[in-house]
């Protein structure tokens, strides 16, 4: 991987997507209970781009992450993360490949408590029981700006530094994709422009990729790239977003889906 | 506000089940201690009582079932006749009575021994009073030549015997051993069976010609009273026609004065036991409090919940009680049940060296019901009430917060108390050192109490090094896990420690008594080495007495230059039982190197010599008198000098066997010390004697090597007992790691999601969790280990003058113990491994 910068949006296309995924279905429950959370849906991530997927409350986002992410089974369809499709791996398999492959950032409870920021940042590496680059462990930490809070626990830093920290744990092993569900949720506008200031900058500066779930038109509006979903499908999709037409489109959407459910109700 | 607890408690059955447990077995011991001996009680009384006529003549002060020794005192046969011819009189049975008789079973081993007696009677048809005749034959026909016995059923089939087999047998009598056709099958009346005795029926002549040189003389003569005459009034008119130093009794007197004399033996049984169930019921308190501190923490914003809602700080405070209060009740009940299972358990235990108590019923007395459910309950009780304070002091605001710090108090108050409770321990300790006897040894029994306590309060700070030092050698070992796992024990201190105490309390016992038993046989090894100047012992193999013939016979060997023997006694000075051994001084001289004032070969009829512990604990000086009871009446002895505690001679008090034979006791021997004439062929003499002991399974020939070995033997004989009964408060404290693991797993549900999300196999996560709990286990070994050899130390140095004055620290056992206190951790950590290994990844980020 090298570590030229590209320019956001231009390069994308032409490069195998960092995952991909092809008619994904996720059922649960079944019979009259059955609840179709995602509905044969394909869609792929190109590499070194930061995308935003969106849609309203049960559209099916959060569950398409943990599926991409290898946190949760679908009921049919393909994903493959980088060059790896997931079909049919072991839980242990599945387990290393989250560790080496896929970086995480959750919308709270993010750190162990327990250890340090620095610990906290190169756990997954001493977990697969590898040491960290020195160069590129220096360059994340540079890059979020914690290198004078490292020794601290995680009760000792503030919301976004923790989110901070979670992001540069996320970068660590260099993974092929990195995802964040809602990572600014918790956060005031401040600690929310940090974040995401440095999500961006990892995928403009280190030529990572990034998945964000979000509902926040402003956090959209870092992303190179909008996925709308609705109903467990794609139903439209924006680049180069801005937050107001997000915002406009969410309200379309959203328009569309009380009067698809009162039609169909 | 009920209806809530109770669905709090079913909402949190699984945790509420472990504390629940700890209260089953805690409660379970103390029943099981009751049950059995009730049991044990119940079985002797129905001896007693199942063996006792109306009225019973015997020589003066006899007949007593726990007595002095073997009363060797006679009546003659003529009274009988007297007394048949009384009209309050409708039968008079005169009978022989003999013990140390026993069955040789047909694989050669022998039957019962250990504890129970073997005994030898004449049938006769005397009625007991309750009701049924003493035996009854119910197969064959009774012996009627010297050559023929009858056997109980339940010896006779332990023996393999059946009627018209020869039965091998040993007696005490002239010849040590004889062989005799099975006659018949009898039957022994009372409904608890022998508890292990054995009963061999001679015929009447047999047995005076075979154990009383033929003399027509009877041990007892039982009565059975005319219709409508009373026990008082039998044994009144009975009294008119005896001879001097005979006396007739009432069956009622004589019953209850033999039940109290066993009573006695089994309230110490029972205070033995219970000793252990409180053990169990202390250790079993830590976990109780453990949970419920940690239940109360984790509910601690439900709490906080149903405060703002109205609840007011009593209200939230009594609901965490009435929910220890349910789970108390469940857990008595359950621990009821099991200490019925218990009881049964060491009714195997004990059967398995000595009294059977097969025909024994267990019954449950509502004085056991009532203990058990006022100790689950209170303890319980007790160890709820500082978790539910905390809880009703939980702010109503917290409920809003998102993470809720319970209000605990500062570990430095913890351990102010926990110092102070442990200096005053030493202070007692000091105390005890300065003071004598009981005193001392009680105040420094006091001080090791408060000092396991004191250091079960300090030992989330004390524990930081272990767990340092561990956490070290993890973080080498295992790498991140490692890390991880010593950092969650370190999360909370106090759970920790208090889970580790547990097992440090069972493991401190378990130290102390090894140290003490290897003590034991050390110093009993040193004594032997230093006192035996004997080259051969024919010891008991059975706790039993055995025929004087056999010395006699070893005496005509040629080679052997002298024998010495040695018998005990079991009378009362002042008021208790005491260890009483008799002697040839001249004899005994030659067998034994024992420093004594005047020389051990110079003892007097009229003198005794007692033990330096003894004499120290019983403030005897030189010259004063001890009064010894026996059947025949109280002995008067001169104290001549004291001589250290010895385990070449087995005695607390030594006098002649003139002396002894002058008090009315049968002659029998428990040691006999056989010293080799210069220049003889050791192998050859020993040859000769082996020959002679061959067929008697009861005793047994040594040398001073293999003797200090048999005396080594029954201190780890009584080890092991005591291990297995502390087993089980370390069976609660494992419970405890248990119970504490998975709490705090429950506790660490997101975390466990984290680590499995960014990568952490289950195989990791159960190791993480592996170490952890060993952590605790070796936390608690550590400290147990620590504190079990200061205690030992410190007690070896208290009893050293009481026959205790080698220390030897069994350094290799000591470590077997922390060993296996790591396997126990890794056994601990099995379930709640699994479970949190097992926990679904997204749900697990999602929980609460």
């Amino acid at each position: 991987m090298t570590q030229t910068a590209t320019a956001p949006g231009t390069a994308a296309s032409a490069t195998a997507p960092a995952a991909s995924a092809r008619n994904l279905t996720k059922v649960y429950g079944s019979g009259q209970t059955e609840v179709r959370a995602l509905d044969g849906i394909s869609v792929d991530f190109a590499a070194r781009e930061f995308t935003a997927v969106m849609g309203p409350s049960g559209s099916g986002k959060s569950t398409l992450m943990h599926c991409l992410a290898a946190l949760d089974s679908v009921t049919s369809g393909d994903i493959t993360i980088g060059e790896t499709p997931l079909n049919g791996l072991s839980d242990k398999s599945l387990t290393a490949l989250r560790r080496d492959r896929i970086g995480f950032v959750f919308q709270s409870f993010n750190l162990v408590p327990t250890l340090s920021a620095h610990e906290n940042i190169v756990l997954p590496l001493a977990i697969a029981g590898r040491k960290p680059d020195p160069e590129w462990y220096d360059t994340v930490v540079k890059a979020v700006g914690l290198a004078d809070r490292l020794g601290h626990k995680p009760t000792e830093l503030s919301g976004g530094q923790q989110q901070r920290v979670a992001c540069a744990r996320a970068l660590m092993s260099r993974p092929a994709i990195v995802f964040a569900d809602e990572p600014t949720g918790n956060l005031d506008s401040a600690a929310t422009g940090e974040v995401l200031g440095f999500l961006r900058r990892t995928v403009d500066e280190f030529d990572q990729t990034v998945v964000m779930v979000t509902h926040d038109p402003i956090a959209a509006a870092y992303t190179d790239r909008v996925v709308f979903l609705g109903d467990g499908k794609v139903v439209d999709e924006m680049r180069r977003p801005t937050s107001d037409a997000v915002l406009e489109k969410m309200k379309v959407l959203s328009a569309r889906e009380v009067a698809g459910t009162a039609a169909g109700g | 506000m009920l209806r809530l607890v109770l669905r709090n408690l079913l909402a949190r059955k699984l945790r509420l089940a472990l504390s629940g447990f700890a209260i089953v077995l805690g409660v379970a011991f103390v029943a099981g201690s009751f049950i059995f001996t009730d049991a044990l009680g119940g079985a002797f009384a129905g001896i007693i009582k199942g063996t006792t006529a109306d009225a019973e003549v015997l020589p003066e002060g006899g007949g007593a079932f726990t007595g002095a020794g073997e009363d060797a005192r006679t009546i003659p046969a003529a009274v009988e006749d007297d007394l048949a011819a009384l009209p309050e009189v409708a039968s008079a049975n005169g009978y022989d009575q003999v013990q140390g008789v026993y069955v040789i079973g047909a694989d050669g081993k022998l039957v019962g021994g250990n504890g129970p007696p073997g005994l030898a009677f004449n049938y006769t048809e005397t009625e007991a009073i309750t009701g049924d005749q003493i035996t009854t034959l119910i197969e064959g026909d009774l012996p009627t030549v010297a050559t023929e016995v009858a056997l109980d059923r339940v010896t006779a089939d332990t023996a393999g015997y059946a009627v018209g087999d020869e039965v091998e047998l040993v007696t005490p009598g002239p010849e040590p051993t004889m062989t005799a056709t099975l006659s018949g099958i009898i039957e022994f009346g009372s409904e608890g069976g022998l508890v292990g005795a054995t009963l061999t029926i001679f015929a009447d002549q047999a047995i005076q010609d075979l154990f009383f040189r033929g003399r027509d003389v009877y041990t007892g003569i039982s009565l059975n009273s005319a219709p409508g005459v009373s026990q008082a009034e039998l044994a009144a008119a009975a009294q008119q026609v005896l001879p001097e130093g005979v006396e007739a009794r009432t069956g009622d007197d004589l019953a209850a004065e033999n039940e109290d004399a066993v009573g006695e033996i089994l309230g110490f049984i029972n205070t033995f036991l219970l000793v252990f169930a409180v053990v169990a019921v202390v250790v079993g308190t830590f976990l109780i409090v453990n949970t419920f501190s940690i239940l109360v923490a984790q509910r601690s914003r439900e709490l906080a919940l149903t405060r703002a809602l109205g609840a007011s700080r009593r209200q939230v405070n009594r609901a965490v009680l009435i929910e220890a209060l349910v789970v108390a009740l469940i857990g008595s009940t359950l621990g009821v049940g099991a200490g019925y299972l218990l009881a049964l358990g060491l009714r195997a235990l004990f059967g398995s060296f000595g009294p059977d108590l097969g025909g024994a019923s267990f019954v449950l007395e509502s004085r056991t019901i009532l203990v058990s459910y006022t100790v689950g309950v209170l303890v319980t009780l007790v160890a709820a009430y500082l978790p539910a304070r905390r809880a009703g002091r939980i702010a109503p605001v917290a409920a809003m917060r998102d993470d809720v710090a319970l209000p605990e108090s500062s570990l430095r108050r913890r351990l102010l108390v926990g110092v102070l409770l442990s200096l005053a321990g030493v202070g007692l300790m000091v105390g005890g050192f300065a003071g004598s006897g009981q005193t001392g040894l009680l105040l420094i029994g006091l001080g090791m109490l408060a000092i396991l306590v004191g250091v079960a309060l300090v030992s989330p700070v004390v524990g930081r090094p272990v767990i340092s030092v561990l956490g070290a050698g993890y973080r080498r070992a295992f790498g991140s896990i490692g890390v991880l796992a010593t950092e969650n024990a370190r999360r909370n201190p106090r759970r920790t420690a208090a889970t580790a105490s547990a097992l440090m309390i069972g493991l401190t016992l378990v130290a102390l008594m090894s140290i003490l038993g290897q003590s034991a046989k050390a110093t009993t090894d040193k004594a032997i080495d230093a006192t035996l100047t004997a080259q051969l012992v024919i010891s008991n193999a059975i706790q039993t007495p055995f025929s004087t013939a056999i010395a006699e016979d070893v005496r005509d060997i040629d080679g052997v230059a002298s024998v010495a023997q040695f018998r005990q006694a079991f009378p009362d000075i002042d008021g208790s039982q005491a260890f009483v051994g008799a002697a040839d001084p001249e004899q005994l001289a030659q067998a034994l190197d024992i420093p004594t004032a005047g020389g051990l070969g110079a003892l007097p009829d009229d003198a005794v010599l007692a033990t330096s512990a003894v004499a120290d604990g019983q403030g005897l000086s030189v010259g004063d008198p001890v009064k010894m009871d026996f059947p025949v009446g109280t002995e008067s002895f001169t104290l001549l000098g004291t001589f250290p505690p010895n385990g070449a001679i087995p005695a607390d008090y030594l006098i002649t066997t003139d002396a002894l034979e002058q008090a009315g006791i049968k002659p029998a021997d428990s040691l006999v010390y056989i010293n080799l004439a210069d220049g003889a062929d050791r192998d050859a003499v020993r040859a000769e004697i082996d020959g002679l002991v061959a067929g008697l399974p009861t005793v047994t020939l040594k040398d001073p090597a293999e003797f200090a070995e048999e005396q080594k033997q029954q201190i780890n004989q009584l080890l092991y007992i005591v291990y297995l009964l502390l087993a089980l408060a370390i069976v609660i404290a494992v419970l405890g790691i248990v119970n504490t693991l998975a709490l705090s797993i429950i506790e660490r549900t997101r975390e466990v999601g984290l680590l499995r999300a960014i990568g952490m196999q289950r195989r990791q996560l159960r190791r993480m969790v592996r170490l952890e709990s060993i952590t605790i286990a070796l936390l608690g070994a550590v400290l147990g280990m620590v504190m079990g050899v200061v205690f030992g130390v410190v007690l070896q140095r208290a009893i050293a003058d009481q026959g205790l004055d080698v220390l030897a620290i069994p350094w290799g056992q000591l470590g077997a113990f922390v060993v296996v206190a790591a396997v126990v951790g890794v056994l601990a950590a099995w379930l709640p491994a699994r479970r949190a290994s097992r926990l679904d990844v997204l749900k697990a980020i999602g929980a609460e």
